[in-house]
């Protein structure tokens, strides 16, 4: 079990709102990304849930019961830090079983569960070093180990890739997400990365500014983006937000176009530009094009291109898969 | 970086040497002098010119002193006070630091500096109701009552050290602790205080040197059988006939234990002393 | 962290050092305070009476008063300029390359943890004596007149015992700061075209600034209350020669058993040193990371 209920949850350091009110529903084995920008709050909800803050307001139910006032150790919760938080002076093995000490288990089952986690974790040779002795990927399976032997209701992560380099990222990125199937366990993911969040949830919930812009599955936020703030947000790279008299012909007041949703000629086309500065990614191209009155746009096209710097080309948005937001930011039907 | 990496000549670096070794000596040469001093008798002791190394080394002056004075007793006296003291005031410091490191307020930086100027109060200015409040409850000469004076008197400077050392403990590692199921005595029992040992200990013997070395309270309040070395010690000024060689002899023992733990705490005792500003 | 639950513990956890420290400053200050105004003098039990300002009057018209005033400022600043001088020297000497620097180190720290009372002991009979210690022993193989350097200056006298004590605190403390100083710091001057002059003058010595501003405040709350060394080698005199504020209030009390003097003294130095104080901690606040 693991169903988070917040209900106009708040929060305020001093005179600040961080988060002014939410309400957020996550299902029993959903893994649920926070994404959104640095500083709007993501950590902030997450500790809130934790119990590692209070609410100012509001309530915070977990399986049904109202968990508001309960002190973190009570809440039934396991979390992995970014900086992984190992204990630095106990071996792998101490560290995994920590939890299971405080819980006051007997230690033959401790054992038992430890080694278990370690085989997952692929920790077995490890057990006995200390943290400091590991690499930055084999810490954070440790704190994982620390998270999963206590099966929790659900789990938190901090942003745990975030020191990791980028190939690393990628096979731990995998690696949770296998943990996730094979666990079934609810898990709540904070990343300000909007590849890991797009990969890895079931459900996406965009914060800004302690404000939920949108909560849904990855391809809802990509197809149907609610505002400007989730367009600009998710997708890679980013949408084309275009104002002006060309929004102004479709009705909008922004129009937004994705770089793949806009047809590329060197003959004909919507508009005229040049080619500025393209970037080669090898299995795509992106071009940054000026165009006269829509200004600058990204384009993508395949790897091949031969484009170069200065080359007329002609741009055609795929009507279709326009989108439309009003004066208030908005997305129009 | 031409000038940087510049190999510094063997001919400065011998000048360096002796100089530095010169003068290291000069400063040292009192206590040399009274560790030297022990050993000779009393009339050596005076002799003109006196003899640097070569006379008749004896140890007559130790064992006179210990079977003579109570000296044993004045030892074990400022072993448990200053011992005695410093844990006590780590017991309590420990929470309080705990407290200022990782639940800071708005408040936390003027309980420290608070904390801070209770050291600033010149003893003089309370010297008289101690002194009667440990006459009146009958703590004067007593170990309990030097203990309980000296746990406060160092108690800022405990707190302080302790908070320096908590301070570079992540918070996210007590959280995690917390999340883990661990209550704030397990939290502190398991994982801040192993964490924070290094810290601890430098704490614990910085306090110690202190307290052994403490040269108000101990002379205004313990006179006699409760009389740590210090106030044992300065007993030795106004003897009859010679006694050079036997007030080098206690003298020696009395800053011995210290010089050897002061020599291995050098470099906590600079962070320690300048509460945390110089590391 | 910070949740009802941790603030409520750390409160709790708090309180026994703060109560502790509260009632350790303010019931024996209270209680000073109250007999500043008696007339109470420990050998005429059961006469005490309310005497108005009477010993602030006498206590701050007394000679002795002035006396000892200017011996603490004396005893401080000197004690001050010695061990800063001399630390800035010896830690620049110590930062050279050369062969056993730990042992230089050991050597020169020694005296720090030399107890008061030994060192006060030790300097004044075995160097400073006039018949037998060392000094007068070198005077005299170079045909000199011995000289009694308590009788003659003794507040020189205490102050340079009192300065051999506190010479290796400032010189560890600037030695630390010196070796701390980032070497990228002085590489990038170097790179910079900055040369050994200039590299001292506006990187070490900013740098040492700090360091030698947390130097002065430190000695100076000890050096006010700088008490066992003029106990154990002049005891205040000749007369009133080397008697400080801390040791004049100490005599009154302890000495005259004039409870109700000594406690007016008393309140003094305290009103003088939280002057002292509010001053150093402004310094002392910039300077340290709370
Ligand atoms: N203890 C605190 N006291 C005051 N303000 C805080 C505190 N903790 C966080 N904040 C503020 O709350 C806001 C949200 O912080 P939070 O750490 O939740 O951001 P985040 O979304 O996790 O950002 P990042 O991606 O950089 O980790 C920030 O503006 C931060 O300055
Ligand atoms: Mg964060």
């Amino acid at each position: 079990m693991g169903r988070i209920t917040l209900r106009n949850v708040s929060k305020r350091f001093g005179e600040v709102a961080v988060i002014p009110s939410i309400n957020l529903e996550i299902g029993d084995g959903e893994f649920v990304v926070f994404v959104g920008p640095s500083g709007c709050g993501k950590s902030t909800l997450l500790r809130l849930i934790a119990g590692l803050e209070d609410v100012s307001g509001g309530v915070i139910e977990i399986d049904g019961v109202n968990a508001t006032g309960l002190p973190p150790a009570k809440r039934g919760l396991a979390m992995v830090f970014q900086s992984y938080a190992l204990y630095p002076h106990m071996s792998v093995r101490r560290n995994i079983a920590f939890p299971l000490k405080m819980a006051g288990m007997d230690p033959a089952e401790i054992a038992r569960k430890v080694e278990a986690a370690a085989a997952v974790l692929n920790l077995t040779g490890y057990l006995d070093r200390r943290p400091g002795q590991l690499s930055g990927g084999q810490r954070q399976r440790v704190a994982i180990g620390r998270a999963i032997v206590r099966e929790p209701k659900a789990f938190l992560f901090d942003e745990p890739l975030s020191n990791l380099d980028a190939a690393l990222r990628v096979n731990m990125r995998l690696e949770i997400s296998e943990l996730h199937q094979a666990l079934k366990t609810t898990m709540i993911y904070v990343t300000h990365d909007q590849v890991e969040a797009m990969t890895m949830a079931d459900k996406i919930v965009v914060v800004n500014q302690g404000r939920i812009e949108q909560v849904g599955s990855p391809l809802d936020l990509y197809r149907a983006p609610a505002n400007l703030f989730v367009a600009g947000f998710i997708g890679s790279p980013k949408m084309n937000l275009i104002g002006g008299p060309e929004a102004a012909r479709h009705g909008a007041v922004t129009m937004g176009l994705r770089p793949e949703h806009i047809d590329l000629s060197t003959s004909a086309g919507t508009w005229r530009g040049t080619v500025g500065i393209s970037e080669h990614l090898g299995s795509d191209t992106f071009l940054r094009v000026q165009v006269e009155g829509p200004g600058m746009i990204t384009v993508r096209t395949g790897g091949d291109s031969g484009l170069r710097h200065g080359d007329a080309v002609f741009l055609t948005p795929q009507t279709g898969r326009m989108h439309r937001f009003d004066a208030d930011g908005k997305a129009m039907a | 970086m031409p000038d940087m990496a510049r190999k510094t000549t063997t001919a400065r670096k011998a000048t360096v040497t002796a100089l530095a070794w010169t003068v290291g000596f000069l400063i040292f040469f009192p206590v040399l002098w009274t560790f030297l001093t022990s050993f000779k008798t009393e009339g050596e002791a005076i002799a003109a010119p006196p003899s640097f190394l070569f006379f008749d080394w004896t140890v007559e002056n130790y064992l006179t002193v210990n079977e003579r004075s109570d000296y044993p007793r004045h030892f074990w006296n400022s072993v448990v006070i200053a011992v005695g003291s410093t844990l006590l005031g780590v017991l309590i410091a420990i929470p309080a630091a705990w407290s200022l490191a990782f639940v800071p307020g708005r408040r936390t930086r003027d309980v420290l500096m608070w904390m801070l100027s209770t050291k600033m109060m010149p003893a003089v200015g309370v010297l008289v109701p101690m002194y009667l409040i440990f006459r009146d409850t009958g703590l004067l000469d007593t170990k309990s009552g030097l203990v309980g004076v000296l746990t406060l008197v160092n108690l800022p400077i405990i707190v302080w050290m302790l908070y320096t050392y908590f301070k570079e403990i992540p918070a996210e590692i007590l959280e995690a602790a917390r999340m883990d199921g661990a209550g704030l005595r397990s939290e502190i029992i398991y994982v801040l205080a192993p964490m924070a040992v290094p810290g601890i200990a430098s704490t614990i013997l910085l306090n110690i040197i202190l307290a052994w070395n403490e040269a108000f309270w101990t002379l205004n309040l313990a006179a006699a059988k409760a009389a740590p070395l210090t106030a044992f010690i300065a007993s030795y000024s106004s003897p009859e006939g010679l006694f050079y060689a036997k007030l080098s002899a206690a003298s020696t023992m009395a800053i011995a234990p210290i010089l050897i733990l002061g020599w291995f705490s050098q470099k906590q005792l600079v962070r320690g002393l300048t509460f945390g500003a110089v590391k | 962290m910070a949740t009802q639950h941790s603030r409520t513990a750390a409160r709790l956890m708090i309180s026994p050092a703060v109560i502790l420290l509260f009632l350790w400053m303010i019931v024996p200050l209270a209680m000073t305070l109250y007999f500043s105004f008696l007339r109470y003098n420990l050998l005429m039990p059961g006469m005490e009476e309310w005497a108005g300002f009477s010993n602030y009057r006498y206590f701050l018209t007394d000679p002795a008063f002035f006396t000892a005033l200017r011996n603490t400022l004396v005893l401080v600043l000197g004690v001050l300029m010695i061990t800063v001088t001399g630390g800035i020297l010896l830690a620049l000497l110590l930062d050279q390359p050369m062969w056993g620097q730990g042992i230089v180190r050991i050597l020169v720290i020694a005296p720090f943890f030399v107890m008061p009372t030994v060192s006060a002991l030790v300097w004044t009979n075995m160097f400073m004596n006039p018949v037998n210690g060392l000094f007068a022993h070198a005077a005299k193989a170079m045909g000199l007149q011995p000289y009694d350097f308590l009788a003659q200056s003794p507040l020189l006298s205490i102050t340079l015992i009192v300065a051999w004590q506190w010479l290796p605190f400032a010189t560890l403390i600037l030695l630390t700061a010196l070796q701390s100083l980032d070497s990228e710091q002085m590489e990038a001057a170097a790179m910079d075209g900055a040369g050994p002059l200039s590299r001292f003058v506006y990187i070490t010595v900013p740098h040492l600034t700090r360091s030698i501003t947390v130097v002065i405040l430190i000695q100076t709350i000890f050096l006010l209350s700088v008490f066992a060394e003029i106990l154990v080698t002049t005891n205040g005199g000749p007369g009133t020669a080397s008697t400080t504020l801390t040791y004049l209030v100490y005599v009154q009390s302890m000495l005259q058993f004039d409870v109700g003097g000594g406690a007016a003294g008393g309140i003094v130095a305290v009103i003088l040193a939280n002057v002292v104080a509010i001053f150093l901690m402004r310094m002392i606040g910039r300077n340290l990371d709370a």
